[in-house]
């Protein structure tokens, strides 16, 4: 685990998110909730590949902006009845900063059952 | 968890009804009872009225159980089956079971159902004598028809029709004795039950109508010999069913001492929350009498169910009023569809089609403009339609001469014209949003039990996306599930965080001064913490829309489009399309345009339906600076709001023209651009009735004639095609602005967020937007004066982001330091 420090928790928006571009050019998405939880995951929908950035965050929840598919922020899995699910990534807030650990993959839950 | 400190629920009655409320409970409050269930029956929960096609050989026992025994097992339900609560000690909050086993309760749920009614003759402890109510008397039924040849159905309403068929199809010689006139004479008008009994005759069923049974006569051994007549006729029967109706099951109530009505119905007596006389005892299904109605079909049962479990989960909230019927017999081959008050009277008027050579026959009952009952034969592919207009009340004055020939009449898009859902191929595509073919939306209500156009839209995506196939969907569960199935509630919550209507909500945010989404949410007791992403967009326009200048916009509760002020594409890049008044521009913004396609490196430059250029495969970063280089006012195609004004050339250059059109529709963009609304609006406006700028299929459609401008509303062009309703003809340009903004005023304060002035227009009846804008002319000039209030001094968000709240740090990705 290394973390890295991105922002400070006020640069998102609360129930917003921004994203992160890894030198990979792999994009991670960071969400900030109504009580200033922070949750990071793989900035594509299992569904079409849609940027989970730009969605709406309700709960622990964001809304697909493509069509509308609801994932779970902290175990990245899809709502039922859709199947899927996306990597997550560890991200905390220590003395208002963002930090973000963006080279360990947390694989998908759904993954972990497949195995 | 802590067993002990869970509430106990028990439910008297493993049906339709206890279950479905069980699981709408599950669903709110998965952890609130340790829940106890008892049932008569050896079965697990199943699905009564698919009895019929059963015994008519079309679908076995297997396929009708809803919920097996794996589901109470996962769901930590106890259940007792073939045994029956015989008493209720109230004081001790206790149930006692025939074999004497006691379970204490904190609630309890009565849902015992009903029981088939005896005629009280000689003869009915025969053996071959059956009711017809449950698997017993189906697997009775279908062992009869294996042995015996004759069968005699008492009673031709719905169940003994039903009876009747599956018995012929068994190989029996079925005469059916009814004592009215007509065959199911509280679902069919003479005329529709003459043409079914034809049809049932065709397929060898007789019938002996206005008939009275005097007894049922014994042969040798006790089996039953023949059918004797109040004429003294006899008719051989090996097999006797009773279908003459059914009485609440009210036995274990009664000897409680719960208040029980005791006229006609009958039913134990519940109040709007499903609460008997003791609060701690509820009862739902057809054992219930709400006032005064005992249902005996399985839609009201549940709406019963949803706000019984409401209540038993603490929310409080929901009341039941009661349920409009439809009914569909489940006769393969016969299509016969009835709801409402089909028979008519006094102030109604009916529109009756009737061909019999081709044996269809259909009638609308219409009272004060509104649709209150409809009896259909042979052609029934619209009752779902009808049933739909029938419960909303919806106003149908605008399409009555066209109503007799169904929606199908009235032009969707997206299923290759089909609207005969029976007829269509399994492989056939439903939705063409979603690619979900009729047998994938058979195959899921048959074996996931669905009963609801939400349940078959959760499970199968089919209609849940532009919603055009809806009817189809709606037909397709008829067919499936049977006619009683349940259509979405009259009264639609605006989304799972909520029972309230759109409706509730505006009405509470203007009448108690609400100004935040937080205020609301908690004002109307929303379920969860923050909303989702449905109804927040909802309410931050409702607010917006109702206290201009007061109430704050949350950007984080708009759509990613009217966050970054363009349209989000497929790749997640966005387009962006800058305003051209009236769809005219000029070499100096046609040169800048070029030069940010060059800039950019724009992949993609498109003209639109709206007369505009769109920009396509824009980087989200490059935004705040393609409109900086544009240096042209927003568009707004990616909002729910004014897009654009389309115009022909007009008379300035057009030979025919008769007015300059192009003026007047730059005239009205000017004055309403910026204009958020429940969903995205179009207008346009041209020169001469040749209408070359399609003025027929906007939202306001501006049509110039010599004289003056003609003013129509409420037209699509989009999913389904809708040709716009004449409003007024008025002189002037100031005119066309102030009845045009008036009624998108009345549109933006009255119309419930993602309807269109089509449906908003549908809802209220043009009569009513007549009556606010024509007739009142204070009105119209109040409300044109609040739209223009709500937009002076509106930023443009591509050119003013501050005072536009838009969050400018979104377009900066934050880049890997390494």
């Amino acid at each position: 685990m290394s973390f890295v420090a991105i922002c400070r928790l006020e640069d998102i928006p609360v129930l917003g998110a921004r994203r992160y571009q890894r030198d990979d050019g792999k994009t991670i998405a960071v969400f900030r909730t109504a009580s200033d939880n922070v949750f990071a995951l793989h900035d594509r929908c299992p569904h079409k590949g849609g940027p989970l950035s730009q969605g709406i965050v309700f709960g622990e929840s964001v809304a697909c902006p493509l069509h509308n598919w609801c994932i779970g922020l902290n175990d990245g899995r899809a709502a039922a009845p859709d199947e899927g699910a996306v990597e997550r990534f560890a991200a905390r807030v220590v003395e208002g900063v963002i930090e973000l650990d963006p080279w360990t993959e947390s694989p998908s839950t759904l993954a972990r059952a497949a195995d | 968890m802590n067993l002990a400190a869970k509430m106990k629920l028990v439910v008297v009655g493993n049906g339709m009804a206890g279950m479905r409320t069980v699981e709408e409970l599950l669903k709110l409050t998965p952890d609130l009872y340790d829940i106890t269930v008892f049932g008569a029956e050896p079965h697990p929960n199943y699905n009564r009225i698919l009895l019929s096609p059963v015994l008519a050989g079309e679908q076995t026992l297997q396929d009708i159980v809803l919920n097996d025994l794996a589901w109470y097992e996962e769901n930590g339900i106890r259940l007792h089956t073939g045994r029956k609560i015989v008493k209720i000690d109230r004081k001790a909050r206790e149930v006692v079971a025939d074999d004497g086993a006691r379970e204490h309760y904190d609630r309890l749920l009565l849902a015992t159902g009903s029981n088939p009614f005896i005629l009280p003759i000689p003869g009915t402890e025969l053996d071959g004598v059956l009711t017809y109510r449950d698997i017993y008397d189906t697997e009775r039924m279908i062992e009869a028809a294996g042995k015996h040849s004759h069968a005699v159905v008492i009673g031709g309403g719905l169940l003994g029709l039903e009876a009747a068929n599956g018995l012929q199809l068994r190989g029996m010689q079925v005469t059916v004795i009814h004592v009215m006139p007509w065959l199911m004479e509280r679902q069919l008008d003479p005329t529709a039950a003459r043409m079914l009994q034809k049809t049932l005759e065709a397929k060898g069923l007789t019938f002996r109508l206005e008939t009275h049974t005097e007894s049922l006569l014994a042969g040798v051994d006790s089996r039953v010999r023949a059918v004797k007549l109040k004429s003294g006729e006899e008719i051989p029967a090996d097999l006797v069913v009773m279908a003459v109706g059914i009485r609440p099951n009210t036995t274990l109530a009664e000897s409680a001492g719960l208040h029980c009505s005791l006229a006609k119905p009958g039913g134990v007596v519940v109040s709007d929350t499903m609460q008997t006389y003791d609060p701690r005892i509820y009862a739902v299904g057809e054992c219930a009498n709400h006032r005064g109605i005992a249902y005996g079909l399985v839609a009201p049962l549940f709406e019963m169910a949803k706000v019984c479990a409401n209540h038993l989960a603490h929310f409080g909230i929901g009341r039941y009023v009661g349920s409009q019927l439809s009914t569909k017999l489940k006769v393969t081959g016969v299509d016969l569809f009835s709801a409402g008050n089909f028979a008519g009277g006094k102030d109604c008027e009916e529109i009756v089609l009737a061909d019999p050579g081709a044996g269809v026959y259909k009638k609308l009952v219409i009272k004060d403009d509104k649709l209150i009952g409809a009896v259909m034969y042979g052609d029934t592919m619209d009752g779902a339609w009808y049933f739909k207009l029938l419960r909303e009340g919806a106003n149908v004055s605008a399409m009555r001469d066209r109503l007799m020939f169904g929606e199908s009449n009235l032009g969707d898009t997206g299923h290759q014209g089909e609207n005969r859902a029976a007829s269509m191929a399994d492989s056939a595509e439903v939705c063409g949003c979603n690619g979900v073919c009729k047998g994938a939306i058979v195959k899921a209500i048959k074996d996931k039990g669905l009963f609801t156009l939400e349940d078959v839209r959760r499970q199968t995506k089919a209609s849940s996306s532009c919603g055009s196939c809806t009817g189809l969907v709606e037909q397709i569960l008829m067919f499936t599930a049977g006619g009683d199935y349940s259509e979405a509630p009259q009264k639609k919550a605006m989304c799972g965080c909520t029972d309230r209507t759109h409706q509730e909500a505006r009405d509470a945010i203007r009448e108690h001064h609400l100004l935040t989404i937080p205020a609301v949410q908690q004002f109307l007791e929303w379920r969860t913490p923050n909303g989702c992403a449905s109804c927040r967009p909802a309410l931050n326009y409702y607010l917006l829309s109702t206290w201009p200048k007061e109430a704050m916009d949350d950007p984080q509760s708009r759509f990613i489009n009217e966050r970054s002020h363009a349209n989000i594409q497929k790749d997640g890049t966005y387009s962006v399309i800058p305003r051209m008044w009236g769809g005219a521009t000029n070499s100096g913004e046609l040169r800048r345009i070029a030069d940010v396609v060059d800039k950019f490196k724009i992949p993609t430059v498109k003209v639109t339906g709206g007369q505009r250029l769109d920009l396509l495969g824009i980087k989200k970063e490059d935004l705040p600076a393609v409109w900086k280089d544009l240096d042209m006012p927003s568009g707004h195609a990616y909002a729910k709001a004014l897009r654009t004004v389309k115009t022909c050339v007009g008379s300035e250059w057009c030979r025919f023209g008769t007015q300059d059109s192009t003026r007047m529709g730059q005239e009205l963009e000017r004055a309403l651009w910026r204009m958020y609304a429940p969903h995205k609006v179009k207008l346009a406006v041209s020169g001469c009735p040749r209408n070359c700028a399609e003025s027929g299929i906007k939202d306001v459609g501006v049509i110039g004639v010599d004289s003056g401008w003609e003013i129509y509303v409420a037209g699509n062009g989009g999913i389904k095609t809708e040709v716009a309703q004449f409003l007024c003809k008025v002189k002037t340009h100031e005119e066309v602005l102030e009845y045009s903004g008036a009624f998108l005023q009345l549109y933006r304060e009255d119309g419930w967020y993602l309807e269109r002035t089509v449906h908003y227009v549908h809802r209220v009846g043009l009569d009513h937007v007549k009556k606010k804008i024509i007739d009142d002319a204070a009105n119209r000039k109040a409300l044109w004066e609040r739209l223009q209030f709500a937009l002076d001094g509106e930023p443009d968000p591509w050119h003013e982001p501050e005072k536009a709240r838009v969050d400018l740090k979104q377009f900066i990705p934050i880049v890997a330091t390494a």
